[in-house]
């Protein structure tokens, strides 16, 4: 057989059907993550067909879009914080799940949390395999060498009842990512980089492999955030190739295999990564070495500089339109722009190594008093090994609010959101208008940076803050 | 879904690159659990004022809008998160047919399922568009024929299996249950399990 890439692999393996002029390919789905926000009107549509669902144990439930991040005990009691069609939301997934034997991690469940941090975290997410979502940052499981992407109801529905969707083959695209991280300088900064390199929408079509030294040397929390953003190039997925980092991770997870199923697995994930003469459709480069973290200045996460330089200049006529949402001036440093709000959380920075790395910087400091700082876990484990090492005390002391675990500020459904007019250093994915309240202003980046800038009070440089 | 074969309308024209799905439904409006009524919440952050008028300058809010069916965007429309409640507020606005440059996946995979035609031109044909907002176009799924009205007409790509489903109103569900032995057989036979 000739020479194949990860992707290529993971694909061939899971063609129930292949591809043909006439049709797309009918591909088979290893795991299915849900959530109450995209799969309500799938379980309507079922129903009014009369389907049941082919393989329930091959999907898992959480809640964590709409749902609150203040402490939540019985159902009751989202009643009282939530909005009521929030509230019926949640109530519809809960008995949906219930009705068709589906795993639920919902309140109570301490697994429950964004539905990207808790696939990885109980072990679900593994090399190899086809996982879905209706949700677009299901980009993130590909740091573990899976195929992972975001699909519409329509296609939960398709899964639900056939554990299958109807696929053409992607493009394939490798990013070449090489160099050492320079300090103050991590995964987020690099991602954002790479879509500021390739174009919102430069990825689209394909999947994209993230290949080279840099990525190598991250560890699987920072790979995840890389993969995560995949989407915000406009890519189907993006994936990572397995090695001792990913199974490390992985093993001794609840859901993980164990004892001899353990052994062959591993041995599955090794014959995994692309062989070296394997074709790409398309291969950027690029070199991290002397990278400073990143901010975004406009209303998508293409639109990012450096941390130290201005606005950037452009005449384009949506590019004008993006300064004045964000209400920022072409020319001007991002430096010592004034903020209101700085969030921590997302599926794309809320796990531990985030947490450490927004503690390092507020450890002995303090939230500047014009700022609002919330820091949301991405999973109630997050949460619980976070207290249990006191990182709560340590955020509520500098003068950032500790919640709860869910999505929270990165959508704003669950009326944690930014102010009109505010200016919200976010580490979360999207910065489009409004993403994160109406009239929001979000400004994307690392927990660093958003740690650095809600100490100064305005956007800062989180280096030299960082401790010795 | 509905057949789709011909989509004859004047055009509305939003000319910004890079319209996400946050745009077109902000998320406070996910809290629904049905697809119906959501063309009173498309672009309900462009369209209404902080008192829920709608601003006269918009676009939609246009007379000449008013029956339009279809909407020519900037590059890399539908960007963004996967909801397809994008597209299902487009419908019920009275969409059916988007062109541009570009299209991103997953907003497009959802419009196909839904009987909304995404239609891909090159930028020639594009930037004329752009500038002559309210022409008559007629779109033709069974050709892939964007036609024009000083006569011209453009392909657009579509694969046989999209055209099919939409010229037919089939949806794909009703396909994959067709497999269901195929789906038995590869489930049995292959070598590891999830
Ligand atoms: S954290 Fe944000 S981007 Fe991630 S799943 Fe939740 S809403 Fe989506």
């Amino acid at each position: 057989m000739s020479a194949r890439s990860l992707f290529q692999k993971v694909w061939d393996d899971h063609v129930v059907v292949p591809e043909s002029a006439d049709a797309p390919a009918v591909l088979y789905i290893d795991l299915h993550l849900t959530h109450e926000v995209t799969t309500p009107e799938a379980f309507n549509v079922l129903r009014s067909r009369g389907l049941s669902i082919r393989r329930p144990d091959l999907t898992v439930a959480t809640l964590d879009h709409s749902t609150p991040t203040v402490p939540i005990t019985t159902l009751k009691d989202l009643d009282v914080v939530s909005e009521p069609a929030a509230a019926a939301q949640i109530r519809t997934m809960i008995e949906n799940c219930e009705k068709n034997g589906i795993r639920m991690y919902g309140y109570g469940s301490d697994s429950r949390g964004i539905v990207h941090v808790i696939g990885p975290e109980l072990g679900a997410t593994q090399p190899g395999k086809t996982i879905v979502c209706g949700d677009s940052h299901t980009s993130t499981h590909g740091a573990f060498g899976a195929l992972g992407f975001g699909i519409g109801t329509t296609e939960v529905g398709h899964v639900l009842a056939t554990q299958c969707l109807l696929q053409r083959r992607p493009k394939t695209l490798a990013i070449n990512v090489e160099g050492q991280l320079p300090r103050g300088v991590t995964a987020k900064d690099v991602i954002l980089a790479i879509i500021g390199k390739i174009g919102v929408g430069g990825g689209t079509g394909s999947v994209i492999e993230y290949r080279g030294s840099t990525i190598r040397g991250l560890d699987m929390e920072q790979r995840m955030t890389i993969c995560n953003m995949s989407i915000e190039a406009g890519a189907r997925a993006g994936m990572i190739a397995p090695d001792d980092t990913t199974i490390q991770y992985l093993n001794g997870r609840p859901l993980a295999p164990r004892g001899a199923a353990w052994d062959a697995a591993v041995a599955r994930w090794r014959g995994l990564p692309s062989d070296a003469d394997a074709r790409f459709d398309r291969e950027v480069s690029i070199d991290i070495s002397q990278l400073v973290p990143m901010v975004t200045f406009g209303t998508n996460p293409g639109m990012v500089v450096p941390v130290t330089d201005a606005v950037p200049v452009s005449d384009d006529a949506s590019f004008r339109k993006a300064l004045a949402y964000m209400k920022v001036e072409a020319g001007k440093p991002m430096l010592g722009m004034p903020v209101d709000v700085v969030f921590v959380g997302s599926c794309t920075n809320s796990r531990m190594s985030d947490l450490y790395a927004a503690a390092s910087i507020l450890r002995g400091r303090k939230v500047a008093k014009s700022v609002r700082m919330l820091v949301v876990p991405g999973s109630v484990q997050v949460q619980r090994q976070a207290e249990a090492e006191g990182l709560d005390k340590l955020f509520r002391e500098a003068g950032a609010e500790w919640r709860e675990a869910g999505c929270s500020m990165c959508l704003g459904m669950n009326g944690d959101i930014a102010l009109p007019g505010q200016l919200c250093v976010s580490t979360s994915n999207r910065n489009f208008e409004g993403r994160q309240g109406i009239g929001a202003r979000s400004v994307l980046a690392s927990p660093l940076t958003a740690a650095a800038s809600a100490v100064a009070g305005v956007i800062a440089d989180p280096r030299p803050l960082l401790p010795n | 879904m509905e057949k789709t074969d011909i989509v004859r309308s004047r055009t509305v024209v939003m000319p910004g690159t890079d319209i996400d799905t946050d745009q077109i439904v902000p998320a406070r409006f996910l809290t629904t659990t049905t697809r119906k009524g959501l063309g009173k919440a498309l672009f309900a952050d462009w369209r209404y004022d902080k008192d829920g008028k709608p601003r006269p300058d918009f676009i939609l809010n246009t007379p000449a809008a008013a029956g339009c069916q279809v909407l020519v965007a900037g590059n890399n429309f539908g960007c963004g998160s996967s909801r397809e409640h994008a597209p299902w507020a487009l419908i019920d606005f009275g969409i059916q047919a988007v062109i541009s440059t570009g299209i991103a996946d997953i907003f497009r995979s959802n419009s196909l399922k839904n009987g909304l035609v995404p239609v891909i031109v090159d930028q020639a044909t594009h930037g004329w568009l752009l500038t002559n907002p309210g022409v008559e176009v007629t779109i033709d799924v069974a050709s892939c024929e964007l036609r024009l009205p000083d006569g011209r007409s453009v392909n657009f790509p579509l694969d046989g299996f999209s055209k099919y489903c939409l010229l037919n109103g089939v949806d794909q569900l009703g396909y994959l249950l067709h497999q269901s032995d195929a789906i038995t057989r590869f489930e049995s036979e292959r070598a590891w399990k999830p």
